[in-house]
């Protein structure tokens, strides 16, 4: 019966004297080792294997595109009549300007042989795309509310080469929805689009429909 | 160093503290709830271009129009189109399942040939040729009356390519699929000498007396029944039910009145054999436009004085004067019948009774009761130039005998094919052409049908979907769905106004299937001479819009032409009157209950078939989203359930929700007994539309069909399918 008490004690507060088991140094050691695998494995395998890096299709140039279009992102990001959002434009759009490659580049002469000749239509990968079960209005945001892309979408319209597009290997979706930072700490708005960057921006409009029971602001436009 | 238990640990507890330091556990467990909500295999509509496509409902004879919400090239949903003069933005349970047919596995999805025994993909080429030669032998014999074709319609232009077709080839045996609409036509061109359809003027009727008619279970054209039935009620308008079973339309009809099933027509000569003794008829239509009146009242006699039909059909003699002093006193009465959806036309004599009776309360061709809609004739094409055989084969009887000597005035016997294919040695039709029909699971005693089909040396289908007669046919050309074909459908199942909707493509076609139309077009060209010559057009497209001629704008623009400022034909008799009598209908036999065939010894109850919203009992088949709306009253797991009145059960000695034993004369089957007051006692209820052989997985197998436990009953007047029942036994299982 006194056994176990003796080990125990033995174990608990008198490490320095087992040092001939070997044990006392080494359990510490075990458990900063522990401690910082574990934070490279969260830091930094984690975020690596979560996402698959895919290449879009074709290097689109959208600082070339902007400059030559009249009415900037509408040009091609267009309103239907209905009022709802075409998204990524569709191959029809670009043969109005690309029926032919209009220069030597050679991503855009890829393009009008693998695309526009084959009348495929290109496969882009959309950075912002929400899962099936979100709801947005891009009308409501931009028509109604008067945004401007870049407050969610940030600068993309003066970029000159697409980023490669991390797929989350267990949604599916683009890493740009949780946004770069595995933390999710975000210094712009368009950083994050999750529910939350959601909230943020409702709260800060002052928007009705605010949920009694989260005392958050916003909740009941989306969700009614 | 030695690595032990406790370093081990407390590696672990460092990780553990670690990892709860990093976003590790918060980011995984947000991907995984979304992972959760956005399960991958949960079809998701793409996201695109919304449009939508006005078109026209093709899988009843309802006529409605409906707008086909489409993403992108995806039909994603079916609701009915605003503003159509028919359903104006319903739609029903059907209908709005329509998207199952295109993109459902009863599909078939491109020609096929059965070589022993087992379908094999054949290019379309060869299917027309294949089938051409036959054709080309059969003429050759001197034989092209034993080419018959079954269909669903004899309207619009396909189906006038079908008969074109047929009288060129040399066969008169074009057979339309039976329904009530056969006894209204008849019984309109009896007593108003008009060749047209019957419609309801319901919304302006204030009082409705159905003689078991499903006006809640599918009657006419569903979605304009229940809204002009429910505006009706509303308004203060009363329906009432005559019917052996509690309905969904007895239900919510203002009154019930059981009657004995099968006595209908008995009940509605009783009505007017009061409304004629008390002088209870509107005397000026009567006296200004109706003839024969006192062949009526000999025909309505003391044999159908009230104690008399209250006999025959248990409705108490002073209900029965009551109804009819209820009818003729409203304001505008309207009687309807055909028992349930009206798909089998019955006898013509209980259409003739009920018909009079509007007659005599001047609800013919006025506001609120059954106008006379002229047939279409927009389809005027040159006559087609016959050769010998087709001449010699177009001046043989037709194979139903209707039209013959028999049933003068009937145009149109599916149900008789089966006796007369058992009756000669050799089949008399060679070679049998269906398209959008099932007799392999319409026709009653289905077995009985199956084997005279099994007769016929060769069974061509146009089905698009893999239907009972589809999966015993020699061949299938599979046609478009509905959804990807062009169509003209004039007339709306019992709408008052002539119309015509187009049905349209909404997608292109999915599968390598080819319009019956086109179909026809090819074969005419593949047999040549003066069958190739009847058939100038390059395709079906071409032959439609050179057919609707001016109206092809109009229907493409609105989907559908309505005649907006139609009035009802004058009466074309001799009399140039509503004759209740004359010399046609002196001959036909006078009127008499028929009983539900088999022995009442052996079979001591009596199984009485009933239509249900949500479940098709015609040619279309019911698509999953149907079969899981069915109650489970009805269907549990793979048996069906039948009604019995708890006095029967009780004599049975049989439980609610046993599994009982139901024997017919013609087959028996497994069933669940579900007890229920609804039903009157004796009877046994069972749901048309299960029991499917073929189909799909999801309504194979499912039920019994009832047609295989009916036996036909011919209306000696008309040969009309006249069966409402059939004797039967129900034992402990």
């Amino acid at each position: 019966m006194e056994e176990p008490k003796v080990n125990r004690i033995l174990s608990g507060s008198e490490q320095g004297e087992k040092k001939e088991d070997g044990a006392g140094g080494p359990i510490i050691l075990f458990f900063i080792l522990g401690l910082i695998a574990s934070l490279l494995v969260g830091w930094v395998a984690f975020p690596t294997l979560l996402y698959s890096q895919k290449k879009q299709p074709i290097d689109f140039n959208h600082a070339l595109h902007n400059g030559l279009v009249d009415n900037g992102c509408e040009s091609c990001h267009f309103f239907r009549e209905d009022g709802s959002y075409a998204g990524a434009p569709k191959l029809a759009q670009c043969i109005e300007c690309h029926e032919e490659a209009n220069s030597e580049d050679p991503e855009e002469i890829r393009f009008v042989e693998e695309y526009v000749k084959k009348e495929r239509e290109v496969p882009w990968l959309v950075y912002s795309r929400q899962p099936p079960c979100v709801f947005f209005s891009h009308a409501a945001h931009v028509k109604a509310g008067g945004m401007d892309c870049v407050t969610c979408h940030g600068h993309i319209g003066e970029s000159e080469t697409l980023k490669v597009y991390e797929e989350n290997r267990i949604t599916g979706i683009s890493r740009d929805i949780w946004g770069r930072n595995i933390a999710g700490i975000k210094r712009n708005s368009w950083d994050r689009m999750k529910m939350d960057d959601c909230a943020d921006c409702h709260a800060e409009a002052r928007m009705s429909g605010g949920s009694v029971q989260t005392q958050r602001d916003g909740c009941l436009v989306c969700h009614h | 160093m030695k690595i032990d238990r406790r370093s081990f640990l407390s590696f672990v507890i460092g990780g553990a503290a670690g990892t709860a330091l990093t976003p590790l556990p918060w980011k995984l467990t947000d991907d995984i709830s979304i992972w959760t909500q956005n399960w991958p295999w949960t079809p998701v509509p793409p996201k695109g271009e919304i449009t939508y496509v006005s078109s026209t409902c093709t899988l009843c004879p309802g006529g409605c129009g409906i707008s086909v919400r489409k993403v992108e090239d995806r039909v994603v949903k079916i609701e009915g189109l605003k503003g159509h003069p028919v359903n104006d933005g319903s739609v029903c349970i059907l209908g709005a399942a329509g998207t199952q047919f295109l993109y459902g596995p009863m599909r078939v999805t491109g020609p096929m040939k059965k070589v022993n025994g087992a379908w094999q993909e054949i290019s379309w080429k060869q299917a027309v040729e294949e089938v051409a030669v036959k054709l080309t032998e059969l003429r050759g014999k001197g034989q092209p009356q034993s080419l018959a074709w079954v269909s669903d319609t004899d309207r619009g232009t396909t189906a006038e390519l079908c008969k074109r077709f047929l009288t060129v080839y040399g066969s008169p045996n074009f057979v339309r699929a039976a329904s009530i609409q056969d006894a209204y036509e008849t019984a309109l061109y009896l007593t108003q000498g008009n060749r047209a359809m019957a419609g309801f003027d319901l919304a302006r009727a204030t009082y409705v007396l159905s003689f078991g008619s499903g006006l809640l279970e599918g009657w006419g054209s569903a979605p304009f029944i229940f809204k002009t039935k429910n505006r009706m009620q509303k308004s203060g308008g009363k329906v009432d039910q005559i019917e052996s079973r509690l309905s969904k339309t007895a239900a919510k009809a203002d009154r019930w009145i059981p009657l004995a099933p099968g006595t209908e027509g008995a009940l509605a000569l009783g009505l007017v054999h009061v409304i004629l003794k008390e002088g209870l008829y509107r005397k000026e239509f009567v006296g200004e436009h109706c003839a024969g009146l006192e062949g009526l009242k000999k025909a309505a006699g003391a044999a159908y004085a009230p104690e008399a039909v209250a006999k025959t059909t248990g409705v108490e003699a002073n209900t029965i004067v009551e109804l009819a002093r209820t009818f003729a006193g409203a304001a505008k009465p309207l009687a309807v019948n055909g028992r349930g959806k009206g798909q089998l036309p019955g006898s013509l004599q209980e259409t003739l009774a009920v018909h009079y009776l509007n007659a005599l309360v001047g609800a013919v061709n006025q506001p609120g009761g059954v106008v006379a809609v002229p047939e279409p004739d927009y389809i005027d094409w040159p006559e087609p130039e016959m050769d010998a055989v087709a001449s010699k084969g177009m001046q043989q009887p037709r194979l139903d005998g209707a039209g013959g000597k028999s049933f003068p005035q009937t145009r149109y016997l599916a149900n008789r094919l089966p006796e007369v294919i058992h009756a000669a040695a050799t089949s008399p039709v060679q070679v049998l052409f269906v398209s959008s029909s099932n007799p392999a699971y319409t026709l009653l005693d289905t077995q009985n049908a199956e084997k005279a089909l099994q007769k016929i040396p060769l069974i061509v289908s146009f089905s698009p979907f893999m239907d009972e007669t589809a999966a015993m046919a020699h061949y299938i050309l599979p046609n478009h769905t509905y959804l990807e074909r062009f169509e003209d459908v004039p007339a709306a199942a019992g709408f008052p106004k002539p119309i015509l909707g187009l049905t349209r493509p909404v997608v292109a076609p999915l599968f390598d299937t080819k319009h019956t139309g086109d179909v026809v077009l090819e074969l005419a060209k593949a047999l040549g001479g003066t069958v190739a010559a009847a058939f100038a057009w390059e395709s079906f497209a071409a032959c439609l819009q050179e057919t609707l001629g001016s109206m092809w704008q109009t229907l493409k623009k609105d989907g559908y032409w309505v005649d907006t400022a139609f009035a009802p034909p004058a009466f074309e008799t001799a009399s140039h009157k509503f004759e209740f009598t004359n010399a046609e209908i002196g001959k036909l036999p006078a009127y008499t209950p028929f009983r539900a065939p088999g022995d009442a010894q052996s079979f001591p109850l009596t199984l009485v078939p009933f239509d249900s919203m949500r479940l098709t009992g015609g040619w279309v088949g019911s698509p999953p989203f149907l079969v899981k709306a069915v109650e489970d009253t009805i269907l549990k797991k793979d048996l069906v359930l039948v009604e019995v009145n708890p006095a029967t059960a009780r004599e049975l000695g049989i439980a609610d929700g046993a599994t009982a034993l139901l024997s017919t004369p013609t087959g028996s089957a497994i069933v669940k007994v579900n007890l229920w007051e609804g039903i009157m006692p004796g009877l046994i209820g069972m749901v048309r539309g299960l029991g499917h052989t073929a189909w799909d997985r999801f309504l194979a197998g499912k039920g019994v069909n009832v047609n295989r436990l009916m036996k036909p009953v011919e209306d000696p007047g008309t040969g009309f399918e006249a069966a409402w029942g059939v004797r039967a036994k129900l034992t402990k299982a």
